[in-house]
């Protein structure tokens, strides 16, 4: 009996697999890490897909990898935070428009010990100064992405590059915004973070916030609507209207509306600073 | 993210829908292709069968990043727009399991092949014609065989991310959404979907055995 049932179980969702959505209206947007990661889209693309009736398949990745699989021609859209990788991507040619969709910022994590003595700051620049001088461990990305392209920046300013073949404290994990915070929280290391992954990260340990409020730390996030005559095969009128939606009172409105643990992860372009 | 029943179930079943169709297109390749290694004789059989079982170990990620090259909208197969898919990840997943299958397969065959062939080929058969006797001599080497295949699809995340690109309710399987838990820190979550998946695989390879109980006591004494 038991076993008859499974086998119509396994049988319909082979059907059921085969059969699977159609789907005539959808899109492929590239995205960062964090606006998934953090949840946000997968709270308010329900929304968008209801009014529109387009869905938006969602392809996480770090904003270096997103932008060259728009540059393949494997994305309709793309949603990154990089300002300088973007701006050389519209350089190129690959894309028509750029919007800021949200804003939120970076914020540097590390042991509620804190052997760096930099905990309750706002100058991220004197703390990786502080970070390096202790020699305390600090986890970077490593992945291209647009967090990592931040934490490099801020290197760059503190007049210092760490070099992880020769600094054992500095640890290039190569890997995603949640990869570095379960590796930070496993090895009791300092690392920057966007504050939305950071606020929806659930396995902190001994983590906590230690440097915030700086200027530099300002993290924005852009949709870029792709070039037809680069991208012919891509579904750009459906991409625009997904683009739109974004910057639209409505779109700004679901970004704006979204809290975790009474906290909001992301701020509407239209709110300050641009 | 998991969160809803609804999203959970449909998780189950694009990893299991996934899995089956990969393991069935494996498994039509390598049935008649394990067998014919073992009854045909022919110039580079050896070195067919060493890279069969070299294939075993193939890196799931190398063949979900060949694939994926291969797939892109500016590879040579772009056109045909399979790329983030769930049909992208059972291509993928059939190559991973045709090798292990094929092997398995020969191994079984070679074994009845040097015990029946003779025989085989005295009632008149052609090798050709061969083919399937030695298949229903083994079935019970097939099931084996099948289960290895899906157990390499059904557990793989390396290939089917990259393919499919884990995208919630289209290509998201059990293994990219354990992996996507454990980056949100979603540790407990994760583990829980873990055991699912074993649950799942257990059960499935119970039932399968199950079903085939009375073919495995009569079939292939000789294994």
């Amino acid at each position: 009996m038991i076993k008859l049932r499974l086998l119509l179980a396994l049988t319909a969702t082979v059907i059921a697999i085969h059969s699977a959505p159609a789907a005539a209206e959808s899109i492929v947007l590239a995205s960062t890490t964090s606006v998934e990661g953090s949840g946000l889209l997968a709270r308010i693309l329900p929304q968008f897909t209801a009014k529109t009736g387009i869905t938006v398949n969602v392809v996480a990745q770090g904003t270096g990898k997103a932008l060259d699989t728009a540059r393949r021609g494997d994305a309709d859209l793309l949603l990154v935070h990089d300002p300088e990788a973007e701006a050389q991507f519209m350089g190129e040619g690959h894309g028509i428009a750029r919007r800021q969709i949200a804003w939120n910022d970076f914020v540097i994590v590390g042991p509620a010990a804190d052997p760096a003595h930099v905990r309750g700051g706002h100058d991220s620049v004197a703390a990786l100064k502080a970070i390096a001088a202790a020699r305390a461990t600090f986890v970077s990305r490593g992945d291209n992405s647009g967090t990592n392209a931040a934490e490099l920046r801020l290197w760059k300013i503190a007049g210092l590059t760490p070099d992880m073949t020769k600094e054992k404290w500095y640890r290039d994990i190569g890997g995603g915004m949640g990869q570095a915070l379960n590796a930070a929280s496993a090895m009791d290391a300092y690392t920057l973070t966007d504050r939305g992954t950071w606020l929806s990260f659930d396995n902190k340990g001994s983590l906590v916030i230690a440097i915030e409020g700086d200027v530099r730390l300002i993290n924005r996030y852009d949709v870029i609507e792709l070039n037809p005559q680069k991208h012919a095969g891509a579904k750009l009128a459906l991409a625009k209207v997904f683009a739109n939606w974004l910057v639209s009172p409505e779109g700004q409105q679901a970004i704006g509306a979204y809290q975790v643990n009474g906290e909001k992860l992301f701020n509407p372009s239209a709110d300050a600073p641009r | 993210m998991v969160g809803e029943l609804g999203e959970f179930l449909r998780i189950v079943e694009i990893s299991i829908g996934v899995s089956l169709a990969a393991t069935a297109i494996a498994a039509a390749v390598s049935l008649p292709m394990g067998a014919a290694l073992a009854i045909f004789p022919f110039r580079g059989r050896r070195l067919l069968v060493v890279l069969t079982n070299a294939f075993f170990g193939l890196p799931p990620v190398v063949v979900g990043l060949v694939l994926y090259l291969a797939l892109s909208r500016s590879g040579p197969l772009g056109f045909l727009q399979l790329l983030y898919t769930p049909q992208a990840m059972v291509i993928a997943q059939a190559i991973l399991a045709a090798p292990i299958m094929t092997a398995l397969i020969h191994r079984a065959s070679e074994r009845a092949w040097a015990r029946y062939g003779d025989e085989l080929i005295c009632d008149g058969a052609s090798r050709l014609q061969a083919v399937p006797q030695i298949l229903r001599i083994i079935r019970a080497d097939l099931l084996t065989a099948t289960l290895a295949g899906f157990g390499r699809t059904i557990s793989e995340v390396g290939a089917v991310i990259l393919v499919g690109g884990n995208i919630r309710g289209l290509t998201r399987t059990m293994t990219t959404a354990i992996a996507l838990q454990t980056s949100q820190g979603e540790l407990s979550l994760a583990l829980a979907l873990g055991a699912v998946l074993i649950g799942i695989s257990i059960s499935i390879s119970a039932t399968v055995f199950a079903l085939a109980g009375s073919a495995r006591t009569a079939g292939s004494d000789e294994a």
